[in-house]
């Protein structure tokens, strides 16, 4: 045995590697922590005021307030909570996380420091325009960044979400049916495989949702849908490439017909980083595209937000865009953002949809990802994500059921074929994953496939990373195979927390801390 | 380029591997005339981040920071101070860079954020239940306005002229597409509208602020009631979240929904957004609540943990069926809220709300003695509207150019009406010789 300068042995002498009962419940770095309301020191506080000036209220009719019911805490103790709590999440800092659709990349810590600058950060949005300039020109050129690399003329920044964004288009292919006095056409055709947002965005609008089936190659049944051409059609809500990661190959085709039909191609561009800087989605007729910051341009997804999600323009519904906008002229640039938009204005706007400009701290971290990269270096980041989804297909198509034939895009999908007869599912497989130390892959979508599997690595994961994570889904994959359902089912064991009982969640929802649900349900 | 890992080597033993003779290849379902055959032309190459710093940077020192002047510029986003140990917690990694907390086993730093995060914004709000947050204010009220309709059946929103001029554009907008209808009162910086009057048997709800946009205070206590008794419901807005360390909350006064925005706790100026939308509910409405929300349940060992829940409202399950088509909420701007407030405590937040009122107190009554300056509330929170001899967008023109920024002339967001009113804000960052700054301009320019 080894000794260290000290005189002690410096590897590990027992044998015993079960992992023990602890008084605490804390399991060596992964420690327990009670909800902040439990930490209550009355009267602490972890900030230090000044006393209030004594002057007399001036509330009217309104009384001050009795207490609220916060909790006090030292600084150090905070510190330590939410220290704790973040290490019982997993990140895209801390592994691979190839959620199909959604995007986990490297998110660069340059965007963080930049969207800090007080220049950004420290500025108001309701300032006089001549003291924003730099934040306006700021806007302009990632506005000219997107739409160069669109290819398309016109672009909204003012959505503050994907979801936002295809808001912002539906509603111009309206106001553009209103202008033309075709407000009766009310039907939007959306495939099977699209994102839940999209016949949700669609419903809220009024338009009814006609799904289009999947052909057999998991993309658009060109025929099905050109059978469902009519005129009361208002447009198509196609994601490409799709959900299926593959690229609508008939897409121009589909541009076509719905153009020929009168109605309008909304492109979801959720998985525009597939073919950023590679291909210009106005190559491809469509009519308005969301692009999601916080996917295609690695803005941090923040355990579920901000996102941002700029919206592209064709000419035809370039007047129909929301506001605000900036424009510039000979003083520099300007904000229009009046509902009636007097000054300078089209008139054709579709109004307001969030206050004040857009997730200007989104645009900074954008712009500064896009500096970076340069059109040259987005156009390697697109191959390298398709080539990386592409290498974990084929290495996993002889394991795996593959739903449909490559090449795929920037993810590939598999079905729960290579799992019949096994007892295990989908389910079983991620959480099982989730012991080997990754994220799982998005599950039971696209809805196309029985018991999807989506697996999207983008182009900031190495080769290695790859290797070790196929080499888990395989083993696993054999493991199923060899009938170890007890193994399957009892997974994960090694998180801070196992399976969580949902329905329960749902059954008797418990939504906030009470003082009088703390002892009953604090129980161990 | 730095952020991509693949060596020209694992490129070549990749393509081997797949069966592909290069890259491009792969993109073989892309219809050849829209394949382009290099990067896009006419943009700049990958650039170092000392050459990324120096532009943006170049870029930023073309505006004002808020905080390097006397600044008194509010409505519907207000400069706090934030402790330092916000902006380094919420840049830990591990909340940071992870996603929605769908895997909950893998989540629950995330998801015990959002369950505290929720209690917080009830107890501030004094309603039942709040969700996880949502894109900011002016869409959680629109969305506020959506359930009404729900609940109600019916399909008008009454809109008071106190409403921020923002909010009540997102819901006129939403209003228009989505076919409900929404009559927007004019600015009555003085109050006195009758807002129950317009109450008729198609009114879903009416939309009324606290602090309205003017500053002014208001009790909803009775126009609550007198709402309801129609079968109409009151929804809350608050633009400045600290007031609800001060002011008694719209659950007290019979608000049945509150839509608030957060950012005065935790979240810098960030020239507009990312924001945080709160919203809150009374209990019985839980079910056409839009938005995330997190509940606690356990595991299979039996000990506390914590799920997104009654995710059957929302567009993954719902489609085209959800109460809303919202994919995310505000999660990093709702950390950011939530460990501010967990620092501030109960005594903190209240003296935060204390100081506040007290300066805009103070501040009002310098203003009262600048010749041509009237103010033109009588209760306010930290921030309130006066009148001058002149225009107020050129007043606070003239002020930017000394360096001042001196608030929101009302015009701005009335567009062509009450060209004389300015509204102002302070809180716990304006300095005595801010107010003196202010003040001697003022004087000087009017």
């Amino acid at each position: 045995m080894t000794m260290n300068s000290q005189g002690r042995p410096s590897t590990p002498a027992g044998a015993d590697s079960a992992v023990p009962e602890t008084v605490t419940g804390n399991r060596g770095l992964q420690i327990e922590e009670a909800l902040i309301f439990e930490q209550d020191s009355p009267g602490m506080s972890g900030v230090d005021l000044p006393a209030v000036p004594a002057t007399p209220l001036r509330l009217g009719a309104v009384k001050p307030r009795g207490r609220v019911g916060l909790p006090g805490l030292s600084e150090p103790q905070v510190v330590r909570h939410y220290t704790r709590l973040s290490q019982k999440n997993y990140s895209i800092d801390t592994g691979l996380y190839p959620l199909g659709s959604c995007t986990m990349k490297h998110n660069p810590r340059l965007n963080e420091k930049m969207a800090r600058l007080p220049g950004f950060g420290d500025v108001h949005p309701l300032q006089p325009v001549s003291t924003v300039q730099g934040a306006l020109e700021l806007m302009d050129a990632l506005a000219h960044w997107l739409k160069t690399l669109t290819g398309m003329p016109a672009v909204t920044l003012a959505p503050a979400a994907g979801a936002h964004g295809e808001m912002a288009g539906m509603m111009a292919i309206r106001a553009a049916l209103e202008h033309r006095g075709e407000a009766g056409r009310t039907r939007v055709l959306v495939p099977e495989s699209a994102h839940g947002t999209n016949p949700a965005t669609a419903a809220a609008l009024g338009f009814s949702v006609d799904p289009i089936p999947a052909g057999p190659d998991g993309r658009v049944d060109l025929a099905a849908m050109e059978a469902k051409l009519g005129p009361d059609v208002a447009g198509i809500m196609l994601t490409n490439p799709n959900t299926c990661g593959l690229f609508e190959r008939d897409i121009r085709a589909i541009a076509d017909a719905i153009h020929g039909a009168g109605g309008y191609f909304y492109c979801d561009g959720a998985n525009f980083n597939a073919i950023v800087g590679r291909v210009k989605p106005a190559d491809l007729g469509i009519d308005a595209m969301h692009i999601n910051l916080h996917k295609t341009f690695s803005t941090p997804h923040g355990g579920g937000g901000p996102g941002s999600g700029p919206v592209v323009f064709s000419e035809a519904l370039a007047p129909f865009v929301p506001v605000p906008y900036v424009v510039h002229d000979a003083n520099g640039f300007r904000l229009v953002e009046g509902a009636q938009v007097e000054n300078g204005g089209q008139g054709t706007e579709v109004g307001r949809m969030k206050a004040f400009h857009g997730q200007m701290g989104m645009f900074v971290r954008a712009l500064s990802y896009i500096l970076s990269h340069g059109a040259d270096g987005l156009w390697q980041a697109a191959g390298d994500a398709v080539l990386n989804a592409n290498y974990v297909m084929a290495r996993l198509q002889d394991t795996l059921s593959a739903s449909f034939e490559g090449p795929c895009m920037h993810e590939c999908l598999f079905d729960d074929r290579f799992l019949k007869g096994t007892g295990v599912t989908t389910l079983d497989i991620a959480k099982a994953l989730i012991d080997e130390g990754f994220h799982p892959m998005t599950m039971y979508f696209p809805l196309v496939v029985h018991g999807a599997l989506l697996i999207e690595p983008t182009e900031t994961e190495s080769k290695a990373g790859l290797d070790q994570f196929i080499l888990a889904l395989k083993s696993l994959a054999e493991r199923a195979k060899e009938g170890d359902v007890a193994y399957f089912q009892g997974a994960p064991r090694l998180t801070p927390r196992r399976r969580l009982d949902e329905t329960a969640a749902a059954r008797k929802p418990v939504l906030r801390w009470t003082p009088a649900s703390e002892p009953a349900l604090a129980a161990e | 380029m730095r952020y991509l890992p693949l060596t020209e080597a694992d490129r070549h033993a990749m393509l081997a591997a797949i069966g592909a003779s290069s890259v491009d290849e792969l993109f073989r379902d892309v219809p050849p005339a829209a394949r382009r055959s290099g990067p896009v032309e006419g943009l700049p190459g990958f650039a170092g981040e000392l050459e990324v710093e120096r532009q943006l940077a170049a870029m930023a020192a073309k505006n004002i920071a808020a905080g390097s002047v006397p600044s008194f510029v509010g409505c519907g986003a207000y400069r706090h101070h934030i402790p330092a140990t916000v902006d380094y917690m919420v840049q830990r990694g591990e909340f940071l860079t992870a996603y929605t907390p769908y895997q909950p086993e893998i989540s629950q730093g995330t998801l015990q954020v959002l369950f505290e995060f929720q209690t917080q914004v009830s107890l501030l709000t004094g309603m039942d239940v709040a969700n996880a947050s949502m894109y900011d204010g002016a869409t959680a009220c629109a969305e506020a306005v959506m359930m009404a309709n729900r609940l109600t059946r019916r399909k008008k929103a009454i809109l008071s002229g106190g409403l921020h001029p923002h909010y009540r554009d997102v819901t006129t907008t939403d209003a228009h597409f989505i076919g409900f209808e929404a009559v927007a009162l004019p600015p009555a910086p003085k109050g006195g509208e009758d807002l129950v009057a317009l109450v008729d048997a198609d009114t879903a709800c009416i939309v009324v602020q606290n602090p309205d946009v003017f500053g002014q205070v208001r009790d909803y206590t009775t126009l609550a009631q007198q709402c309801q008794a129609k079968g109409a419901l009151l929804i809350v807005v608050v633009t400045e979240a600290v007031s609800l360390g001060l002011l008694t909350p719209p659950g007290e006064m019979g608000a049945d929904i509150v839509a608030a925005e957060g950012q005065s706790l935790g979240n810098a100026l960030n020239f507009g957004g990312p924001y945080v939308g709160l919203f809150a509910v009374k209990e019985k409405y839980v079910r056409q609540m839009p938005g995330r929300l997190c509940g606690q349940t356990v595991d299979a060992d039996g000990r506390r943990g914590f799920v997104l829940t009654l995710s059957t409202r929302e567009q993954h399950i719902r489609r085209e069926k959800a109460t809303s088509n919202i994919c995310t909420n505000a999660g990093l701007c709702a950390l950011a809220f939530s460990i501010h407030l967990s620092l501030l405590g109960e005594e903190g937040f209240t003296r935060l709300a204390r100081i506040n009122h007290a300066k805009a107190v103070q501040l009002a009554d310098r203003l009262s003695g600048v010749k041509g300056v009237s103010v033109v509330n009588d209760s306010f929170f930290n921030e309130f509207t006066v009148t001058l001899p002149r225009a107020a967008a050129e007043v606070v023109e003239e002020l930017a150019k000394r360096r001042i920024l001196a608030g929101v002339p009302a015009s701005r967001l009335f567009a062509g009406q009450l060209e004389d009113h300015l509204i102002l804000a302070a809180t716990e960052t304006t300095t005595e010789s801010d107010m003196d700054a202010l003040t001697k301009a003022l004087s000087e320019v009017l």
